[in-house]
């Protein structure tokens, strides 16, 4: 049955193999543990996948810890789509469904590991950045007027968690679940206070006669 | 970095978009769809402009496809 799923490019409607998967799993299923350690193995081979693209990212890390990372992550893989098969909505495979599930544990496993015990970078490199005259010589008295506002309105319009995130994320590279460990937060939390921190630079800038940078939302 | 690029990152497209959560939800159908090459991009609205604007679900996305791709070719 798997490999029929790994051979369909796409599905139709009259496709009801994702839901095999779904009901080989359920907790009162006749052969539940072996449809639960083959899709251990898959997710392994997920979080493999990931944690092998990744790896550069932690050069510290040894050929061992790596599969540590990965093991961890499929188990973990394992229990959430375990513990969210009513959620499965059969507008994919099975197999790309759960694949989300490990490649997203495997990822962020390893940006944190990379991670850890860093300093997080949240405010001198930023405003460097910013307000560095080279980076946008080419560009015009324009411009340099509209870094020179954004930079007043990041220290005024925003809150300092706003700030916080934006410097740290879009402006420092760090990873946002990094960011979200550190603060006990989430990436969906964090992602919310970094969109709301654009609208407003948007915003603000717009009102200040910088239209070029309004957006859709406003 | 360019200033270009600066910007882009500081005030992001100003599109409307998903919500991580969203994105999450959606990702699994948004990327068979790429890799079909169907109309991702008409089929979930709001995917394109958060994947632009959150780095994180990029490269989930990025993961997922490049898995995905590679076990078709099989």
């Amino acid at each position: 049955m798997a490999t029929a799923l790994m051979t369909t490019p796409t599905r139709t409607s009259t496709d009801h193999a994702p839901r095999e998967w779904v009901e080989r799993l359920r907790a009162d299923a006749p052969h539940r543990a072996a449809a639960v350690a083959e899709l251990h193995e898959l997710l392994l081979k997920a979080a493999r996948f990931e944690v092998g693209r990744r790896a550069a990212e932690a050069r510290h890390l040894r050929g061992g810890d790596l599969e540590d990372l990965a093991q961890q992550a499929a188990g973990d893989a394992l229990v959430a789509v375990l513990g969210k098969l009513d959620q499965f909505r059969g507008e994919s495979r099975f197999t790309t469904w759960a694949y989300k599930f490990a490649l997203l544990e495997a990822a962020v496993k390893v940006r944190r590991r990379a991670w850890q015990g860093r300093e997080i970078p949240l405010e001198e490199e930023a405003w460097g950045t910013l307000a560095d005259p080279a980076a946008g010589a080419d560009r015009g008295a324009e411009q340099a007027e509209l870094f020179a506002a954004l930079r007043e309105e990041i220290e005024r319009s925003l809150g300092p968690r706003q700030r916080e995130v934006l410097v740290a994320v879009a402006l420092n590279d760090v990873p946002i679940d990094v960011l979200a460990e550190r603060l006990g937060s989430t990436r969906g939390a964090l992602y919310k206070n970094l969109h709301d921190a654009r609208r407003k630079l948007r915003q603000a800038l717009a009102a200040r006669g910088f239209s070029s940078v309004a957006g859709e939302e406003e | 970095m360019k200033r270009d690029e600066l910007l882009g990152r500081v005030l992001g497209s100003g599109s409307p978009e998903l919500t991580c959560e969203q994105c999450f939800e959606e990702l699994d159908r948004y990327v068979e769809l790429a890799v079909a090459g169907e109309r991702a991009d008409e089929r979930v609205p709001g995917m394109r402009a958060h994947l632009e604007g959150c780095p994180a679900c990029a490269e989930d996305f990025d993961s997922l496809r490049d898995l995905v791709a590679a076990e078709q070719e099989r």
